[in-house]
């Protein structure tokens, strides 16, 4: 059992949780993601490492109500216990020292950007972040991503705060400005992730991206993660999640992120949730 | 009945002149009937009710010279077992049973005991052998009946770790606290069991007699660990040089589900066997939505591969609803290594087989998910290095099967996770844990490590031989290092 320590309501969707966790806190790097259970009856949902504090023994970790498993995991208040936290799973990202690094996040995927932009920033790069949001009240991370970056820029999809458009519109909008970063790093929705990759590539710079793509054990065994990157099919839980952008098949990765939406919106049902109130 | 030539067994003048009447065939087993079994996810087989049982152990010759214990891979005293229950004296023959085999009620359910210990049975030559696997079960469900009481051993010896519970690490466990070590056992899913518990179908082995196993080797003294991913959490090195441990046994099983690397494998629509028997069996996807993983099955399902894992995948796409479910298989029935029993059990369930079939694409409906399944006929030409015919494509054959769902059950190579996460740990060429096979040890001191993570994908017993092996050869590696 692993108990909640803090809960944090950072937007209408978006929850925090600091969990308590010391043998995976200590272990943890950027880029690891831990798979959770809550209940005996529970699904196994792989979530990102938002945080981690090797003294306090705690995993942060950030998540948006979409599916059954997620508005239940939001009713748990701090003091309560999650069944089941496996970690830290996944590569960690190393990346070294590259010079320039823009860091795109888009609505929950601000989230896993947060804890690479430190570790970029101590390997001695400079680092950019573009932030965005449907709108300013479902903006994470905002305060804690602008006190790591040198400039920091935000975008809402409906123009309540910052730029308004998408997270690419503003990228453009360095990339005219004369801006030549020697690396990307971008995580967030998948229309998103593919837009950022695909003028990338224009450009040529390298491109990361961090895939959340459905998983039963995390450690290789089942392939319910599988992708195809650079022609490969890979398995995002022991290859990745983070992957070279300009390689990953997006259509694929997109077909295979619905095909359980069905039993999805059949679980909320029956948890109580009117589909239209729940995302993906 | 073979009482009368039973009286007698010690009598030297038995063998001069045998006058038991022998008979031919095994006991049946009592069955769920098909129609009925393919509505739910109970156990298939019945098992012997006590007379059965008895009349069964009576076939046993009890040779003066037994070849059954060779054919054992955990050495079990098996005209021992055999002869207690004929004696009726039900207690002694468990006993028997676990002075070798930790986990006689899943043995008893899923070893291949027709290329075991009744393919060598004395029996076998002239008609069909005792029914030693029937027998193991009998005399396990019926300690199970009255309740199994196992005694804290309280080890005092020194701390040893296992890396998984699966049927390595629960038999290496088992035994080594019998000699008095303290074991910890480190599982990477929330429950133990290894393959037993996400691979193994409960119409073929119920969880409950998982449980009941795992509890025995746990109420001996054995400690177990849940959700500890080793080679993330803790290293080997950090085990052996931080945590205290005097020895590792690494029992992690295959891993990684191999893929056919065909068009269209990561469509949706298609599985390796681990996932859909995952969600399945672990995840109990079959009681969606009252358990929140679900798992979609099609209604024309094709599974590849023709091994015990597909006839298990099959068989649970019929019970999920499938109307159609058919076995791919490139050679042909002979060749198929699932055990006869499984293989007719699907026979009786409808499932069709094709066989000398090869699949060449996976086709989509426009929209990502599967709609056909291009393939190529195959005749047999000289052996392969395995000693089987190789498969040989007929060009032109090709031809479409239709299916909305496959799952891919060809096989799996072991999982990366420890063996990149140890240096100096050698390594086979599959990327498998290169380890003695007599003694489980590796290219690391105290570093022992047995089943399919040695092997390959293999059998639960051979899995329980080197758990047993690698305990013994541990035993006296650390009793001398500590001279």
């Amino acid at each position: 059992m692993h108990k909640i320590l803090r809960k944090e309501e950072l937007t209408p969707e978006t929850v925090l949780f600091d969990v308590e966790a010391p043998l995976i806190a200590r272990k943890c790097e950027p880029g690891n993601f831990v798979i959770l259970r809550i209940d005996e009856k529970g699904e196994r949902i792989p979530l990102t490492v938002a945080d981690f504090d090797r003294k306090a023994g705690t995993v942060t970790i950030i998540f948006q109500k979409v599916g059954k498993t997620t508005y239940h995991l939001a009713t748990l208040e701090q003091g309560d216990s999650i069944q089941d936290f496996v970690g830290p799973l996944g590569k960690h990202m190393e990346i070294g020292k590259v010079g320039t690094v823009v860091a795109v996040g888009g609505g929950l995927g601000i989230a896993p950007i947060y804890p690479k932009i430190r570790l970029m920033k101590e390997e001695g790069n400079k680092v950019v972040a573009i932030i965005g949001a449907r709108s300013h009240n479902l903006l994470i991370l905002e305060k804690e991503v602008s006190e790591l970056v040198e400039k920091l820029y935000v975008t809402t999809d409906d123009g309540s705060y910052g730029l308004h458009g998408f997270v690419t519109e503003q990228l453009k909008i360095l990339f005219d400005e004369g801006l030549k970063p020697d690396m990307i790093l971008a995580v967030g929705p998948i229309p998103m992730m593919k837009a950022v990759c695909a003028m990338t590539k224009e450009y040529g710079i390298k491109t990361l991206v961090s895939l959340d793509t459905i998983m039963v054990d995390g450690t290789g065994m089942c392939g319910s993660c599988r992708i195809t990157v650079g022609g490969k099919t890979r398995f995002a839980c022991v290859d990745g999640p983070v992957f070279d952008g300009h390689e990953v098949d997006f259509e694929e990765y997109a077909a295979r992120q619905v095909r359980y939406n069905p039993e999805e919106k059949e679980a909320l049902e029956a948890y109580g949730i009117k589909c239209d109130e729940g995302g993906g | 009945m073979a009482e009368k030539g039973k009286k007698k067994p010690q009598s030297k003048a038995d063998k001069a002149k045998p006058k038991r009447e022998l008979i031919p065939k095994k006991y049946p087993i009592s069955r769920q009937p098909p129609k009925k079994r393919v509505k739910n996810f109970n156990e298939v087989a019945l098992g012997y009710d006590e007379k059965t049982a008895v009349a069964e152990a009576e076939r046993c010759l009890l040779c003066k010279k037994p070849t059954c214990i060779a054919g054992c891979p955990v050495e079990v005293d098996i005209p021992g077992f055999v002869k207690a229950i004929a004696d009726r004296n039900f207690q002694l023959s468990i006993d028997i049973l676990k002075a070798t085999n930790s986990l006689p009620a899943i043995c008893g359910r899923v070893c291949p005991q027709e290329t075991q210990c009744e393919e060598v049975c004395v029996m076998a030559k002239k008609m069909e052998p005792v029914a030693l696997g029937r027998l193991e079960r009998f005399a396990a469900d019926w300690e199970a009946e009255k309740g199994i009481i196992a005694k804290n051993l309280n080890p005092r010896g020194p701390k040893v770790a296992v890396v998984g519970s699966g049927p390595a690490g629960l038999t290496f466990a088992g035994d080594m606290v019998k000699m008095g070590y303290r074991v910890h056992v480190f599982e990477a899913f929330h429950a133990t069991g290894g393959v037993l518990r996400y691979g193994i179908p409960e119409f073929r082995l119920p969880k409950s007699i998982v449980d009941q196993e795992v509890k025995y080797i746990s109420d001996l003294g054995v400690e177990f660990h849940m959700n500890m991913v080793i080679g993330k959490i803790f290293s080997i090195q950090e085990l052996l040089e931080e945590e205290g441990f005097a020895g590792v046994f690494i029992g992690a099983g295959a891993g990684l589900p191999n893929f056919m690397n065909i068009p269209g494998e990561n469509l949706n629509g298609v599985y390796s066997a681990n996932e859909f028997l995952t969600r399945v069996n672990l995840m109990k996807g079959y009681l969606f939505p009252e358990y929140d993983t679900p798992v979609w099955c099609g209604k024309k399902a094709v599974v590849l591969g023709a091994g015990n894992v597909s006839m298990d995948s099959v068989r649970t796409a019929k019970r999920l609803g499938a109307e159609e479910a058919t076995i791919v298989y490139r050679r042909s029935r002979v060749e198929m290594p699932a055990r006869e029993e499984e293989i007719e059990n699907a026979e009786e369930e409808g499932i069709e087989f094709k066989l000398l079939t090869n699949p060449v694409r996976i086709i989509d409906d426009g929209k990502g998910w599967v709609k056909a399944m291009e393939c190529i006929k195959m005749e047999l030409g000289e052996p392969d290095e395995s000693g089987r015919r190789r498969p040989l494509p007929i060009e032109g054959s090709n031809f479409i099967i239709d299916c909305d769902m496959v799952v891919v059950a060809i096989g799996q190579t072991p999982n990366p996770l420890i063996p990149q996460s140890t240096p100096g740990l050698k390594l086979g060429k599959w990327g498998n844990i290169d380890a003695d096979l007599e003694t489980g040890a590796t290219s690391l001191p105290g570093v022992y490590a047995g089943g399919d993570i040695v092997t390959g994908a293999a059998t639960v017993i051979e899995a329980m031989g080197a758990g047993k092996r690698s305990a013994r050869a541990m035993d006296e590696w650390i009793r001398k290092e500590k001279r």
